[in-house]
């Protein structure tokens, strides 16, 4: 009998497979249908972010943090203004601080949606696509609200927030948190039991705590393995540290727990929120200090010095002090930092996004070996990468 | 848990420092504490060495590499600055630590003690040219396939050198060397008040001092 010789399957997965959230392209080296080996090729939404700042006062680069995890928008916005105001040494109203946590856990539970819902749409389930983005556009329609824009919306600024919310907001995100656990429920009852659901998730990429480490997971991803690690709890910034809420963990590290995590989440998200609203004073929303924030609008009408205040700030912008920081939230996606390095001047001589779900992917070498092909499109979608910030 | 205050983490850090500093006293080049962050400056040959005592130290436990990252110095002897930024779970303490070098020596890679550092390093290879030794695969990460330069270096200029463009003719995607409708404009927006430095204009009179 003649000799068979056996040759793995070399496969492109992506870049533009509906399945790869994005521009992901992988090369799979596949041995029937288990694959050996999987090689992530980044890059094809990579658009010089890094170098962009370098090259612009630091308010204008606001934006550009919108544009890195375009899922997660204000929760990016929130690291870069907080490591600007690191090394400005600058405190910010109250009031701002509680409005940077209501929308940064609005942004939490956008991008929770997003990831639950398009995670169990690659695995086969359609219908919580269509209930979780319905919530997603009422959650939109409150960020157009606040800020003008639905998804990049440019809202935190150095020294608090670029405006005050609208009267009838805050009864509005009320009137909706009352609403939307049935829409968790809804999802859950859903997907908790199924069966091709928990088929396709269960034990599939597990990842150890110690693991987790090595390969700088963050986030869901971490908690998902059993460790209850959570910037907003360990190292709180703004006003989390007045606010009540659990950290929800997983057991066994896979796709499925990934999931819950998230779900649970979003619940943790909504009590949050509730402290907010019923916590929040009145007041400034923004620095009374015209070096850093822009006048008031009809100031500029009748006050010379506003509107010089306005041109210069607006032209030249701060000069930040000389010096570096780091600066970490807790994005939906895991530790969102910003190393910043300043020279002196109005714009920023380094700054490194240090985003969220890079290691993530850049773990999927070691989730995915082993396992078989259709577990890539559950591994992938449950560790929740955005090409965006990857790429930057 | 209560935000701790700037004073209070700068504390605990020279609390940390203490303990590190003779272990590491024939590798450390410089210590400081600013704004409630401490920073090391070691030996470069000695990196991975000093990452593995600060993963293991009972007292530190720094178990995760949060962030790799190169910075760019042309106008110093040694112009890259390659910073790691380290977390410590258990204690809930940050540390950054940092390294020089130039174009031509190498890094080495930290690979070993960090599976996090794999796609950093490349990273860092690939917009800054700073290159890691025994890394297991120092691939370019981020730009295009075939890319040449780093172009995250000071002396990259912001618009590079070529761009795409898709050719009717040739059905395909040409590389053509970029062509700007307008020159590249470059404000300088600082202030001649607050900065120092030459007013326009002043130039004469600085001369005729001389």
């Amino acid at each position: 009998m003649a000799e068979i010789s056996l040759r793995n399957y070399t496969m492109n997965f992506g870049p533009q497979h509906p399945a790869a959230h994005g521009v992901l392209r992988l090369v799979l080296e596949l041995d029937g249908e288990v694959v050996e080996r999987a090689d992530p090729h980044i890059g094809l939404l990579h658009r010089g972010t890094e170098k962009l700042i370098e090259y612009r006062p630091y308010i204008h680069s606001v934006g550009y943090f919108d544009r890195l995890d375009y899922v997660s928008m204000m929760c990016q916005e929130h690291a870069y203004v907080l490591a600007i105001e690191n090394l400005l040494g600058i405190e910010i109203p109250e009031r701002a601080q509680y409005i940077r946590v209501l929308f940064s856990e609005i942004t939490r539970i956008m991008n929770h949606l997003l990831n639950v819902t398009t995670m169990a749409l690659d695995i086969g389930a359609m219908t919580p696509l269509l209930w979780g983005f319905e919530e997603r556009e009422k959650l939109m329609e409150f960020y157009e609200r606040v800020s003008g824009a639905r998804m990049h919306a440019n809202y935190f600024r150095p020294g608090g927030v670029a405006r005050e919310m609208p009267a009838g907001l805050t009864e509005d995100i009320r009137a909706w948190m009352r609403t939307f656990p049935k829409v968790l429920d809804d999802i859950e009852r859903l997907l908790n039991d199924n069966r091709i659901f928990r088929q396709r998730t269960v034990d599939i990429g597990v990842v150890s705590v110690a693991e987790a480490l090595d390969l700088g997971f963050t986030g869901p991803m971490l908690r998902a393995s059993g460790l209850p690690w959570d910037l907003r709890k360990s190292q709180p910034y703004e006003v989390y540290d007045r606010m009540d809420f659990d950290i929800p963990v997983g057991k066994h590290g896979d796709c499925f727990d990934r999931y819950l995590v998230r779900m649970v989440e979003m619940r943790e998200s909504l009590k949050i929120m509730t402290q907010c609203l019923d916590q929040m004073p009145v007041g400034p929303v923004k620095l009374q200090d015209q070096k850093i924030t822009p006048p008031r609008r009809a100031e500029l009408k009748r006050s010379m010095e506003a509107l010089i205040h306005h041109f210069k700030l607006y032209t030249e912008g701060f000069h930040v002090p000389e010096g570096e920081t780091y600066a970490a939230v807790e994005a939906p996606k895991g530790e969102f930092g910003v190393y910043l390095v300043s020279d002196g001047t109005n714009r920023p001589y380094r700054c490194k996004i240090r985003a969220s779900s890079f290691p993530h992917l850049a773990a999927l070498e070691f989730m995915s070996k082993g396992h078989m092909l259709p577990d890539i499109p559950a591994i992938i979608g449950a560790m929740d990468v955005v090409f965006g910030e990857i790429d930057r | 848990m209560a935000i701790a205050t700037l004073a209070e983490r700068a504390e605990t850090l020279s609390e940390l420092l203490d303990e590190i500093a003779p272990a590491l006293a024939d590798v450390l080049l410089d210590s400081r504490i600013e704004r409630g962050e401490l920073t090391l400056r070691v030996h470069t040959p000695t990196v991975a060495r000093v990452l593995t005592y600060l993963r293991d130290e009972p007292n530190c436990q720094f178990k995760m590499l949060v962030d790799l990252c190169a910075v760019d110095f042309p106008e110093r002897e040694q112009r890259f600055e390659v910073v790691y930024h380290l977390l410590s779970l258990k204690y809930n303490q940050r540390i950054r630590v940092k390294v020089q070098t130039d174009e031509a020596t190498p890094v080495p890679s930290v690979t070993e003690v960090f599976g996090a550092a794999n796609w950093y390093e490349r990273e860092a290879w690939d917009l800054y040219g700073v290159y890691f030794s025994d890394h297991p695969d120092l691939r370019r990460l981020l730009t295009d396939y075939g890319f040449e330069g780093h172009p995250l270096r000071k002396d990259f200029p912001q618009t590079g050198y070529v761009e795409v463009r898709y050719d009717d003719e040739q059905k395909r995607v040409v590389y053509e060397r970029v062509s700007l409708r307008q020159d590249w404009r470059s404000f300088d927006f600082l202030s001649p008040w607050e900065g120092g430095g030459l007013l326009p204009g002043d130039e004469k009179a600085q001369g005729a001092a001389d």
